[in-house]
């Protein structure tokens, strides 16, 4: 598919070895603790290190420390984890580490959770976040590429969320209205995913839906238990296109980390994106009630700026003509905008059809518009765009405005609706 | 050392330091007291800690800077189980001489004994800074970092050793009296020290050793001694035959068979290699499967001992006390009090040593402190 990119391909994966094996945390040959601390090291390394707190979360300490591992400077490494710890007292992770390079002083350690009779479940968790975290830190999105969903926002839209479940990452953007509406970079965040990861298709399957879906509450930490932490926002899965394929459940929010925990592994929810609190808060501001895309993807794609703007104009040049083929009462025209798949509802393209041509024929005249126009690429194999508007729609004999949502999908190289109902 | 669970972490006991070795005779006593702190340790040798108590008090109204007389009041009120009143002394008594490492040292025992490991640790660094070759502070500086590794695994694997953490504390408490009672009946020893291997002094020891009740009495709260039913204790510092011989008096099981007759004798020319610095027969006192500690080389390990033992100027005193062994077809386990003493250095420590049988000698397999 041409210009259709990961970035991962460019992104060598050079660092994934670290947090599982520490090679070089070993006291030194002589006394372990005179190997870890040398004279008047400590003091002087104290001054050395100045404790630099990162507001977009751990992920630049974690890989200083990670590098100071790996250079062997163990008590650097210590000193940043403490910091670290100074700032998030209930960081598991950095627990986890410090125990690591504690240990490493009264012996050689290998592994990462070197602690004997560790539960090896909880060890493997904090490993992945630790490896989800620092690849994500070193693979941010640059910024040509955007994501492939993301053809148009609403004008409305300030902003969209997109999550990438297998690289446990949200990404925020920001509707540059400024540049044409463009997808803006805002930033990233470490999310959890369910624990059976994504794909929701039944209750109960420990699954996170994959799909574009858009915020439909705010429910502030007054009114949550403690496992949602400093709020929630639910989502409207199912949404009208996961019933009609039969998936089920209920209850998938956006939400935030209990208190006895800075961050949750990378896979642990029943199915809700969970974030940590601070991240929660800082993302929360830029959600609106009703409005808000997100946008959940196993595996974001990214589009450079010209690839995005072909496909985009592609889609909006496709949703004009059959508005214009409605327009024309034309109704042969019109009906060609439909897969023989189509369905909404119990309705499907024969009843669907017949309707349309009872309608038209008592038409002189239509005018359609379709003002806040969205488009949404829906994630996964299938080329499907979800698209989003206000119809308004006048005629001879009846003027009617409603929101109205359309599912679009590539037959044999051409966009067609499968689709259609109110939103 | 190696720790094997920290889950279930071994306490290993910090080692309080029972003298200031290093610099304080710079402080001589004026003449005219010149008895008066010999005096203050034997009355705390014995356990009379209210006298010794009154004494340095006496003793330090008309020099109220003496940094010998304060180090022992700092270890009296430790004795007397007052941690923080002790706290007190050694703080103040590190901030008047900061270069002194021995205040540094028990301000961490007393710490780490109230759990606060992150003061333990601060303390003990700055022991090491201020002595970098301080071998006791890098010991318990060890201890007090697995410790501290321990409480962060703790807290990353949401372990929950909340039951486990409090019998350890009250373990370790235990210990440390155990320890300072036992020492304290024991340093009679330094002046017969030399003479380990000949009778005469150890009577005197176990003379003095029921009047020393508190100690005796909270030996048998250990765990570890309260568990075996042995009578071994009551053979305490005696040369190691002689508790082979005790043994049967002592009547119950009488398990004791030549065996562990062997075993003891093995350990107790061991201990004697080590004193005369008789490498040849010390390292010899090692099985060629020696868990060397930390997982080091054979080859390196040896050289540390051989440098550490061989290369020390000034004499090295090895005392055994309390030795229980188990014996096992052809490997055997025993555990005992060691008494360590050479120049600048002493320590007392509980060893376990699992031997196993190689033709007709028992040699050393592994070997713990705690």
């Amino acid at each position: 598919m041409p210009g259709r990119r990961s970035l991962i391909l460019g992104l060598a994966f050079c660092l994934a070895g670290v947090p599982l094996i520490y090679r070089l945390l070993s006291p030194g040959e002589d006394s372990p603790q005179q190997a870890a601390l040398a004279p008047g090291q400590a003091g002087a390394a104290a001054a050395a290190l100045p404790a630099t707190v990162s507001d977009s979360g751990p992920e630049t300490q974690l890989l200083r420390i990670f590098n100071e591992i790996e250079a062997n400077r163990l008590s650097d490494a210590l000193q940043l984890t403490e910091t670290l710890l100074r700032q998030y007292p209930n960081y598991r992770l950095a627990h986890l580490i410090k125990g690591d390079l504690l240990l490493a002083r009264a012996r050689p350690i290998e592994s990462f959770g070197a602690l004997s009779d560790a539960p090896a479940d909880k060890v493997a968790d904090l490993r992945a976040e630790a490896i989800v975290r620092l690849k994500a830190y070193r693979e941010r999105p640059e910024d040509k590429f955007v994501p492939r969903y993301l053809l148009q926002m609403q004008p409305d839209q300030r902003f969209a969320v997109v999550v990438d479940t297998q690289r446990s990452r949200l990404y925020l953007y920001a509707n540059d209205q400024a540049n044409g509406g463009r997808p803006r970079f805002v930033a990233d965040y470490y999310v959890t995913q369910g624990k059976l990861g994504a794909d929701k298709y039944v209750e109960g399957d420990k699954k996170t839906p994959i799909g574009v879906y858009h915020v439909t509450a705010n429910l502030p930490r007054q009114k949550l238990a403690d496992l949602y932490g400093s709020g929630a926002f639910p989502i409207n899965y199912p949404n009208e296109w996961d019933r009609q394929q039969g998936r089920g459940g209920s209850g998938i929010w956006l939400h935030g980390t209990p208190s006895n925990t800075f961050a949750r592994p990378p896979r642990a929810s029943d199915g809700c994106v969970v974030l940590t609190n601070q991240d929660l808060d800082a993302v929360a501001k830029n959600l609106q009630v009703g409005v808000t895309p997100v946008i959940i993807s196993p595996s974001v794609e990214w589009l450079s700026l010209d690839d995005w703007a072909k496909e985009r104009d592609e889609l909006n040049a496709t949703i004009d003509a059959w508005r214009r083929d409605w327009e024309s009462r034309d109704t042969d025209r019109y009906l060609k905008h439909y897969s023989p798949r189509f369905k909404a509802g119990s309705q499907d393209l024969a009843a669907f059809a017949e309707q349309k041509r009872q309608v038209n024929a008592s038409k002189e005249w239509i005018k359609v518009a379709t003002d806040n126009l969205s488009v949404f690429r829906h994630p996964g194999k299938d080329e499907v765009v979800v698209v989003t508007f206000e119809q308004d729609y006048r005629s001879n004999n009846l003027n009617n405005r409603m929101k109205k949502r359309q599912y679009w999908q590539r037959e044999n190289g051409k966009w067609k609706i499968i689709y259609e109902g109110s939103a | 050392m190696t720790i094997k669970s920290l889950v279930q972490p071994r306490f290993q006991q910090l080692k309080l330091l029972r003298a200031v070795t290093i610099g304080l005779a710079i402080s001589f006593a004026a003449p005219a007291f010149a008895d008066s702190l010999p005096e203050v340790q034997r009355l705390i040798k014995q356990g009379q800690y209210p006298q010794a108590m009154e004494k340095v008090d006496a003793y330090l109204s008309s020099r109220p800077k003496d940094a010998q007389g304060r180090f022992l009041k700092g270890l009296i009120y430790t004795e007397m189980n007052k941690p923080n009143e002790a706290i007190g002394v050694f703080t103040r008594l590190s901030e008047d001489y900061p270069e002194l490492p021995e205040p540094y040292n028990n301000l961490a025992v007393l710490y780490a004994q109230q759990r606060q490991y992150d003061k333990a640790r601060t303390a003990l660094e700055m022991a090491i800074r201020t002595h970098p070759s301080y071998a006791i502070a890098y010991e318990n500086l060890g201890d007090v970092y697995a410790k501290l590794a321990s409480q962060a695994y703790d807290k990353a694997l949401q372990l929950d050793n909340s039951n486990a953490t409090t019998q350890n504390k009250l373990a370790l408490i235990r210990d440390l009296i155990t320890t300072s009672g036992k020492a304290n009946v024991k340093p009679t020893a330094p002046a017969a020290a030399p003479a380990v291997a000949t009778a005469p002094a150890p009577v005197k020891v176990a003379e003095a050793k029921p009047a020393a009740a508190p100690s005796a009495s909270v030996v048998s709260t250990t765990p570890g001694a309260a568990t075996p039913a042995a009578p071994a204790p009551v053979a305490a510092p005696a040369p190691v035959a002689k508790v082979v011989e005790a043994k049967p008096a002592a009547e119950p099981a009488p398990k004791a068979d030549a065996a562990s007759d062997e075993v003891g004798r093995a350990i107790q020319a061991w201990a004697n290699a080590w004193e005369r610095k008789d490498m040849k027969a010390y390292l010899g006192a090692y099985a060629a499967d020696f868990r060397t500690p930390k997982g080091m080389s054979r080859k390196d390990w040896e050289a540390e001992r051989t440098k550490r033992i061989a290369g020390k100027g000034g004499k090295i005193s090895v005392e055994i006390e309390a030795l229980q062994t188990t014996i096992n077809g052809d490997s055997a386990t025993a555990k005992f009090r060691q008494h360590y003493k050479a120049p600048g250095l002493s320590s007392s420590a509980t060893k376990t040593v699992t031997l196993v049988k190689a033709g007709n000698r028992w040699l050393i397999k592994e070997e713990n402190a705690r």
